[in-house]
């Protein structure tokens, strides 16, 4: 393991590894354009060049290995020299439209201009003209061939990790140009990735296009719920501005490092799968009649709950959960319908048809939460028994969590359901086909106004963290079902998620030892 | 004076094999591969002091030595015969007049370096000179000195001849070894080197064709012989190609010892209408430029370099008083412009930016910062870039702005 020296700190490193990695992990940020820790080094931006004592010529950190005995300056007069200078040489044909681009805010040329730049301009020549500006090359990208400095950053990600090949480097010197092969579009399940890497705002997000400055984004931890993979997301929103956007939150969805899931990336489907947090949402609590309290809502699905207890007839609730909900929602509704209410029956799994899925980070199942939902609902009736059930009349009270039973079986047999149930409850986020069939909707919150745990088809559990107040009169899953058991003899007295995952773990073996400390950003395997 | 690789030079029907084997063809490779090993070969080589004549000078013998031998992967040899740089032209002379030297060369170098298959990797623009070099390699093919078991060995040698994909930087060698893969003519970071991991991820050499006509005599009449021919670490003739306001351009076989004044007075028939010489390339165009003053310098790799230029490909460019320097300086800063493959942004963006410097100051629209400007420019570029043509760039067109300052005054002040 070599020691070496940057700017006066020591480190050891294992061999191999390179000047500006080892930097980082004294807190050191060399500057870098084309260098990305998860794509092959291209060497070509320059500007991460730095002294080497013994050595004449500068040498770029991001390709050299360290040495024992390697004494590194990335910060001497010589070193910021380069610097500037491969910034000028940057800004040669660069437009410099800096207020029309989305980018500004988070753009590289920007923040090392401030740092290291900041001369009077000696650029008066007349800039090389380039052809697309303001060009769709696929439905999720946008192109501006001369915002571009050509870090082939897009390049490599679609040679080595999407491994679709679109992007290439035509002609030679100033008129160098990134664009598609002919003929082709950037369309692929991972496109949105390149506008994340791009350093610049030559790679735009259309979906993300002249929508807000980023500059008024905050952010918030995530897990993308769009399927059992569980990407690592930060929810971007700005609730500051409600006049924007048709008063949406959310702004869009970005990947976050986890090497262990999703390491920088994620799927076009669950980075553009936000919008349902903001638009067709259940405001109120709702009976086929009209808007309703909780209050009464509660104490009409308690008075039915009670009245079969009584009758010691709680064969006769039928519940289907869903993996949507998080481990917390689920023990909830374990502890419950089925410790509570023993002999109701209780599934989460649907005939739900296997969803798009790839060889990457795209899984078949859309449900973020299937592994953690299997083992806290464990005994499974089985969903077919239980709506067979209520087709034949046999079930008094049947509440679903968030599944469009129109969708997956028709309006005949949700119709005949819904005759033949005395109370059809519809407990979910957005509005659906099947909100009309039920007797009482109540309006839950989504992930992003949640928090809590999943269990990604890994068994890694992951938390999630609430980005924003549940939209209307919506509450949190566990809520409701904590609300409603206070109506009954054995309250749920719990006060936050993080109560209910101590217990979770301390009742179910494969989440035993983990806590919400332990789990941290990263996540832990269940045992 | 005894040439060596021109030696055919001018000779009629001298690509036919016949014709090459009249004097001695084809013993040398025969001798290398019955009677040396091939340690025996790199080591002659080594003393003979061959050193890279495609412009860098890098010892030919040292450079077969780094092949590794214990590597499983096939090894290679390549040959540069792009020759983009402007003002050069010898090694189309040695493949249209001579392939059977280069062929032989070739032979040689592959047994030393345990390589079964050559790449030689021509200009694009040499159509004639890929044709004649095909005829010579089937010729060969025909007589058995390709192919399978040559010579009565077990040692089998293909030769592909490789049409060049039309830029210069696929001059570089690792720009070459991209363009050869099939991939972008863009130069590879280093290390590791195309000795240890060049043409299709394996072991490669890659030369000159001028350096590998050399070979043959090298094997025929010793080490000794050769080393003495040249200055004291650079052995043998060169190549040189004179171009310009000459009364005789064309290419000389000479001493690495002679002085560029020779060259250019005794040997090229001195200045056209006996004008008075401005300015001299003495090695392509990415070397600086001399002056007047600077003809007695010598013209071997280190003479060269001493004084501030450099050997380079042998392309000597001579200028006489009529040159406007300044557009001479645009021309070279207009073909680096147009060159420079576009990877690093230093040379990418600055090549561009220099061009239209200079052309503004041409055109008689500089002003002073322009001309103040350029040096620091210019000097940015070089040394901050993947591989040489950087440098190329501030040496070369740095050059004429120092040398000749008052010429780009004189634009500005109209």
């Amino acid at each position: 393991m070599p020691n070496v020296s940057i700017d006066g700190k020591q480190i050891e490193v294992p061999a191999g590894t390179t000047i500006i990695q080892a930097a980082e992990k004294l807190g050191i940020e060399i500057p870098r354009y084309c260098y990305h820790p998860a794509l092959p080094v291209a060497g070509n931006c320059r500007i991460c060049m730095v002294e080497i004592e013994k050595q004449p010529k500068l040498q770029i950190a991001c390709y050299t290995p360290v040495s024992e005995g390697m004494v590194v300056k990335t910060n001497s007069p010589k070193v910021i020299e380069v610097r500037k200078s491969v910034l000028e040489f940057l800004l040669v044909n660069h437009p410099v439209d800096c207020p029309v681009c989305d980018q500004a805010g988070e753009c590289k040329l920007q923040d090392y201009y401030m740092e290291h730049g900041q001369y009077d301009s000696r650029l008066d020549n007349v800039k090389v003209k380039k052809e697309k500006k303001a060009f769709p090359i696929g439905p999720t990208i946008m192109l501006d061939q001369e915002r571009c400095i050509l870090c082939t950053r897009c390049v490599r990600f679609t040679d080595n990790i999407s491994k679709t090949h679109e992007f290439g480097v035509f002609d030679r010197g100033d008129h160098s140009q990134v664009d598609v092969y002919p003929g082709k579009q950037l369309d692929n399940n991972y496109s949105g990735n390149v506008a994340d890497i791009c350093p610049v705002g030559a790679l735009t997000d259309r979906d993300f296009r002249f929508k807000c400055r980023v500059w008024y984004l905050s952010q918030t931890k995530s897990v993308c719920p769009g399927c059992s993979m569980g990407c690592n997301t930060t929810v971007e929103w700005d609730k500051m501005r409600p006049h924007q956007f048709k008063k949406a939150r959310v702004m869009r969805l970005k990947p976050r490092l986890n090497e262990e899931v999703n390491s920088f990336w994620m799927c076009d489907k669950g980075r553009y799968n936000y919008h349902f947090i903001d638009e067709n949402r259940i405001h109120h609590p709702q009976l086929k009649d009209g808007l309703v309290s909780w209050e009464k809502a509660i104490d009409m699905v308690a008075e039915n709950l009670k009245a079969l207890q009584a009758a010691k007839h709680t064969g006769a609730i039928g519940v289907l959960a869903s993996a949507q909900l998080t481990n917390e929602d689920l023990f909830v509704i374990r502890k419950f319908f089925k410790e509570n209410l023993p002999g109701a029956s209780v599934d989460f799994k649907l005939a739900e048809v296997p969803g798009e899925s790839d060889d990457f980070l795209m899984k078949a199942d859309k449900n973020p939460n299937t592994a953690g939902a299997s083992l806290i609902l464990e005994s499974n009736t089985g969903a077919a028994a239980i709506l067979q059930k209520a087709k034949q009349g046999d079930l008094d009270v049947l509440y679903v969590f968030g599944h469009d039973l129109v969708k997956l079986y028709g309006k005949e047999t949700v119709g005949l359901i819904a005759q033949k149930v005395k109370l059809f409850i519809y407990q979910g986020s957005n509005i659906n086909e099947t909100c009309s069939y039920a007797h009482l909707n109540l309006p839950s919150s989504v992930y992003a106004e949640k928090e809590g745990t999943f269990t990604n088809c890994q068994q890694r559990v992951q938390r999630i963290w609430p980005a924003l107040a549940p939209l209307g009169e919506s509450k949190g899953d566990w809520e409701i079902i904590s609300q409603l058991s206070n109506k009954l003899d054995a309250p749920l007295a719990y006060k936050s998620s993080q109560e209910i995952f101590k217990d979770l773990a301390a009742t179910i073996p494969a989440f035993a030892g983990m806590s919400y400390e332990k789990l941290s950003d990263k996540g832990m395997l269940l045992k | 004076m005894e040439k060596i690789v021109s030696r055919h030079f001018g000779q009629e029907n001298s690509h036919r094999l016949e014709h090459y084997l009249k004097d001695g063809g084809y013993v040398s490779a025969r001798k290398a591969l019955t009677q040396m090993t091939p340690a025996a070969v790199i080591e002659e080589i080594k003393r003979s002091n061959l050193r890279g004549l495609g412009g860098a000078g890098f010892p030919t013998g040292t450079k077969w030595g780094f092949i590794p031998q214990g590597n499983p992967k096939p090894k290679y040899l390549v040959i540069n015969a792009d020759e983009g740089e402007p003002g050069t032209f010898k090694d189309k002379y040695i493949m249209e007049q001579d392939p059977h030297a280069l062929l032989e060369g070739i032979i040689i170098t592959c047994f030393a370096i345990n390589s079964h298959k050559a790449y030689v990797y021509v200009r694009g623009e040499y159509i004639k000179s890929m044709k004649i070099l095909q005829e010579a390699i089937d010729e060969a093919h025909s007589k058995g000195y390709l192919g399978k078991g040559i010579f009565g060995t077990n040692f089998d040698i293909e030769v592909v001849v490789h049409p060049g994909a039309g830029a210069y930087i696929c001059g570089e060698e690792t720009a070459l070894l991209s363009s050869l893969e099939g991939g972008k003519g863009f130069p590879r970071l280093k290390p590791p080197f195309p000795a240890v991991v060049g043409l299709f991820e394996s072991p490669t050499v890659i030369n000159n064709v001028e350096t590998i006509a050399c070979v043959g005599p090298i094997i025929n009449r010793g080490a000794a012989w050769f080393a003495q021919l040249g200055s004291e670490k650079n052995g043998g003739n060169r190549l040189f190609c004179v171009s310009g306001h000459v009364n005789k351009p064309g290419v000389y076989e000479l001493p690495n010892g002679i002085t560029l004044r020779e060259i250019i007075y005794e040997h090229a028939g001195g200045i056209l209408q006996a004008r008075k010489l401005k300015a001299v390339i003495p090695g392509g165009i990415s070397a600086p430029v001399l002056t007047a003053d600077q003809l007695d310098v010598k013209m071997d790799f280190d003479s060269l370099k001493a004084i501030g230029s450099m050997a380079g490909s042998g392309g000597i460019i001579v200028m006489d008083e009529t040159t406007d320097m300044v557009w001479a300086a645009l021309v070279a800063a207009r073909f680096f412009a147009l060159e420079s493959c576009g990877q690093c942004s230093p040379c990418r963006e600055g090549s561009g930016w220099v061009y239209r410097q200079i052309k503004r100051i041409y055109e008689g629209q500089g002003r002073l910062h322009d001309l103040n400007n350029l040096p620091g420019i210019v000097n940015n570029i070089g040394g901050n870039t993947i591989c040489a043509f950087g440098d190329a760039v501030t040496m070369s067109v740095g050059s004429y702005v120092s040398k000749f300052r008052s010429e780009f005054e004189a634009k500005i002040k109209g």
